[in-house]
């Protein structure tokens, strides 16, 4: 119970909650129906409070998470990418879920230092899971709009699911065996929401890396510029 | 209404083992699956419950006001069905 | 709605149309008992239509004024300064459309449905509370809100538990009990910025300069020129009038203000010994008339905002109402008596 704490898992786990939870907060007062407000920022608030424990087990949360430069930042590419529409949304929630509670539920089963938070947050993972579960089938197996959107939705983030099974230092488990798992997950779910699962390669083409190494894309530097702008402008203020 | 209009249903909560469900409030949700889930966000995130039943709305058959007298007054003339109805002498016990 | 061979839920309100004379005036008469007697009125209890109108009204533009309440706070959870400040804002702004959906419901009991009452919401036939027409410019109007804005409406909402409506005088109760931590952490952003630096202390006596006057107006026109009160207060939908909860949030916040180390923008707010009560300087109804029409500074943008939000929402939820009717009988978990 007392191993160091591995800086770049923290860092790669708590960025992945700390940015997935950020773009979910701005579905505030945009959701497609008040039952899913409730929803979307109760999953919000789990993944905060994720990143909250995580960022802390390495540094002071508000520094890491306010201070650091684009670059600095572990987290996977797809928890960054924009909310879109809410295919868009629950295709981002539907892959990064599934993958969250397969490692969660490792990192629970295992002496280590991540054993606390896995052990709590798995439930509250298995929770998104489900949520993004129930949301594929609605939309894939509802009108042929829904089909449709969230068919896109599901090729168009295909992309950047091959990071997520990028070994992180530190987290010691079957990465290949993580990956079988969540295959068969995905497949399953998009299967019984009549979608295909898409074709098309798994990782980008960019051979300079992707999140876990501080690559982002595009849109992320706006997403922290908005994030970070006014806890940087008050340097040293407490709130 | 449109089509995009979800039923109601009516939720019930368990606060805790040993009680029973109680009326919580109501919510719309296209199916019992999603009325499950939201009543979950919606009625326990203080940590209200341990089980959840969800009814949609026109399933609850109810009294009617109207009906209230020949429904509930009868029951008001039969004393002798509460224990205090009854004298027991003094002195006697575990009764 | 109510067809005779309907199911009698508790939803269907009883027949209240005119017709049966004899009839009425034996209703209005136990009507009038029960409200006279502290008893609650229930959903398929007979009821005087303007009752159950401004019932709808009221309850309507409480629901509203939730939703579009969401919207000046959530502008600022993207840039909350801390994390522990921005899972208190996501929770907070949670709340209040859970608020939105309880009173929504309580409002269904009455015989209209949320689609009809949004219908108007978005149309302009039905309102929201004034105060959400006033942008949050900075950081420090959240908490500006939370004091003043959840303040004046904690004072107006305490006594709307004991309304004479069972559903409404229930939400109440949940809302209140919810309540209570959107003041306190309203409270406590306010003060660590008045501890804070220089510029934090002055974002937040800024923000209270904007803030304070139109929550005074939040407690509606003074009793003398206010539209439905007289009625309200009868029917105890209504316990307090206007200006007596004005009052009552004044002399509650003068002190409060002190222990901020915040002033108030008011020079005659000042305590009177003889009535008990604090002066204060004169509102400007004009001011409130004119956003009430729709010109204030956000009008415009709010019900745009909600608008889009539910029209863009529109395929989402029409697809899982598709799937609901595909799969009709072949989901849900049965037996849940036994669970």
């Amino acid at each position: 119970m007392t191993a160091t704490v591995p800086a770049t898992a923290a860092l790669a786990l708590g960025d992945d909650a700390l940015v997935l939870s950020h773009r979910l907060g701005e579905w505030a007062g945009h959701a497609p129906v008040l039952e899913e407000e409730v929803a979307l920022a109760n999953i919000a608030l789990d993944l905060l409070g994720q990143a909250r424990v995580l960022l802390s087990m390495t540094g002071d949360e508000d520094e890491l998470a306010y201070l650091r430069e684009e670059r600095a930042f572990r987290n996977l590419q797809l928890v960054e990418q924009p909310n879109g529409d809410f295919a868009h949304t629950i295709a981002r929630q539907l892959y990064f879920s599934t993958y969250q509670h397969l490692l969660y539920a490792e990192l629970a089963a295992q002496e280590g230092p991540f054993q606390p938070l896995a052990g709590k947050a798995v439930k509250e993972v298995a929770y998104h899971r489900d949520h993004a579960e129930q949301w594929t089938l609605r939309l894939g197996d509802g009108t042929g709009l829904s089909h449709d959107r969230m068919s896109r939705a599901c090729d168009a983030l295909w992309r950047f699911t091959g990071e997520m099974f990028q070994p992180i230092p530190g987290v010691d488990i079957d990465w290949a065996a993580l990956e079988t798992s969540w295959l068969a997950s995905v497949t399953d779910v998009l299967g019984r929401a009549t979608l295909t699962v898409p074709e098309g390669p798994r990782t980008g083409a960019w051979a300079a890396g992707a999140g876990r190494q501080g690559l982002h894309t595009e849109s992320f530097g706006r997403m922290l510029a908005e994030m970070q702008h006014l806890h940087r402008s008050h340097p040293g203020a407490s709130w | 209404m449109t089509h995009t209009d979800w039923p109601l249903w009516e939720v019930f909560v368990r606060s805790r083992r040993g009680l029973s469900h109680t009326h919580a409030g109501s919510l719309h949700a296209p199916d019992a699956e999603l009325a499950l889930r939201n009543a979950r966000d919606l009625y326990t995130r203080r940590g209200e419950g341990v089980s959840i039943w969800v009814v949609p709305a026109t399933a609850v058959t109810a009294s009617s006001p109207d009906e209230k007298d020949p429904f509930f007054e009868p029951s008001a003339d039969k004393p002798y069905r509460h224990p205090t109805f009854y004298e027991i002498p003094e002195g006697v016990k575990h009764l | 709605m109510a067809t005779a061979a309907a199911p009698r839920t508790d939803r269907t309100p009883a027949d209240g149309a005119p017709g049966a004379t004899a009839d009425t005036a034996a209703h209005q008469h136990a009507f009038d008992t029960a409200v006279a007697a502290e008893e609650r009125i229930e959903p398929r209890d007979w009821m005087p239509d303007a009752y159950r109108a401004t019932l709808v009204r009221q309850i309507a533009q409480h629901a509203h004024s939730e939703i579009i309440g969401m919207q000046p706070e959530a502008n600022w959870i993207t840039r909350a300064p801390s994390l522990r400040r921005k899972a208190i804002l996501m929770a907070k702004v949670q709340d209040e459309a859970g608020h939105g959906l309880y009173l929504y419901s309580a409002a269904e009991t009455l015989g209209t449905s949320r689609e009809e009452l949004l219908d108007k919401l978005h149309s302009g036939r039905q309102k929201y509370s004034s105060i959400f027409n006033y942008p949050t410019l900075t950081w420090a109007d959240v908490g500006a809100i939370g004091w003043l804005v959840d303040g004046a409406a904690i004072t107006n909402q305490v006594p709307l538990c004991r309304c004479s409506y069972g559903p409404y005088a229930r939400a109440m109760v949940r809302i209140c009990k919810e309540e209570s931590f959107h003041q306190r952490q309203g409270y406590e952003l306010l003060l660590a910025l008045s501890k804070g630096t220089p510029e934090q202390h002055a974002m937040a006596q800024d923000a209270v300069d904007r803030w304070w006057w139109p929550s005074l107006m939040m407690f509606g026109p003074p009793d003398d020129s206010s539209q439905h009160s007289a009625q309200s207060m009868e029917w105890k939908i209504k316990r307090h009038s206007n200006d007596e909860l004005r009052q009552r949030f004044v002399d509650i916040a003068v002190p409060q203000a002190e222990s901020l180390g915040l002033t108030l923008p008011d020079p005659d707010l000042k305590w009177n010994e003889e009535r008990g009560h604090h002066d204060f300087g004169a509102i400007d109804w004009t001011e409130f008339k004119e956003v009430l029409k729709g010109n204030g500074p956000c009008n415009e943008q709010r019900i745009t905002q909600r608008r889009r939000a539910h029209d863009e929402g529109a395929w989402v939820r029409e697809a899982a109402a598709a799937h609901a009717a595909k799969h009709a009988g072949s989901t849900g978990r049965t037996g849940a008596t036994r669970a």
